[in-house]
């Protein structure tokens, strides 16, 4: 039995699900932001199966400039992070309630 | 840290599927700099008084209903669909042609690209000076 497109597609639905977990279910930022990761890795993976099975390049670059825009992402988000730490002392979103009516 | 360990077994599945330089980026980017990246924060922020668990139980248990949901769509979407094409795989990643089609086909998005990481770059800078002004 060979490995086809679904077992990858499958492994992938099942990283982004857990990748869905945790940002839904912890609620520290930083554990929220790895969750995300999870979810675009998710992603890139199913794209590069895609392109594979479909013998279209297309796809591997897409997977190159959302690795690109993650890095990015992640660079941000984390100062972000941490000027937020440095400002309240928490990173939890149930301590961040200054704008709940 | 099973974060690296999954990122690394993603950058095993690109080799699997002959995308070679996508396997090299994932271990260089996502292996190297964004775990870098993380481990620094965790170390800087010292989250040892925010080790405790404030996960309640109905949102861990929606939580788990609502993405069981969503996986079942998915499967469901899998064992449905056709994704058909029978032909054997004969798709190389490797860089040359994948730089091929990024320089011509893609030029445009990729200094787009360049200059997202730009941006990016100032604005971690400026974010992380001491006093925000």
């Amino acid at each position: 039995m060979s490995i086809g497109i679904e077992h990858y597609l499958v492994v992938s639905a099942i990283l982004f699900c857990l990748g869905l977990l945790g940002v839904i279910v912890r609620r520290n930022l930083l554990i929220m932001y790895m969750g995300l990761e999870l979810m675009l890795n998710a992603a890139n993976l199913a794209l590069v199966a895609f392109s594979r099975f479909n013998n279209n390049l297309d796809g591997q670059v897409f997977v190159f400039f959302i690795i690109t825009v993650a890095a990015a992402e992640v660079a941000v988000g984390l100062a972000l992070i941490v000027a937020l730490y440095r400002k309240r002392q928490t990173a939890h979103v149930e301590d961040l309630t200054l704008m709940k009516l | 840290m099973f974060l690296v360990l999954t990122i690394a077994s993603l950058a095993g599945l690109f080799v699997l599927l002959h995308a070679f330089f996508l396997a090299a980026v994932q271990v260089l980017v996502y292996a190297g700099a964004v775990m870098v990246l993380f481990l620094f924060v965790i170390m800087l922020l010292d989250l040892r008084a925010e080790e405790r668990q404030r996960v309640r139980v109905f949102s861990a248990v929606s939580g788990l209903i609502a993405v069981g949901a969503i996986l079942l769509v998915f499967l469901q979407t899998l064992l449905q669909g056709s994704l058909g094409s029978d032909q054997s795989p004969s798709l190389e990643g490797s860089t040359i042609p994948l730089g091929h089609v990024l320089f011509t086909r893609f030029l445009l998005p990729f200094e787009i690209v360049s200059l997202l990481l730009l941006v990016a770059m100032v604005g971690v800078i400026l974010l992380s000076k001491k006093d925000l002004k």
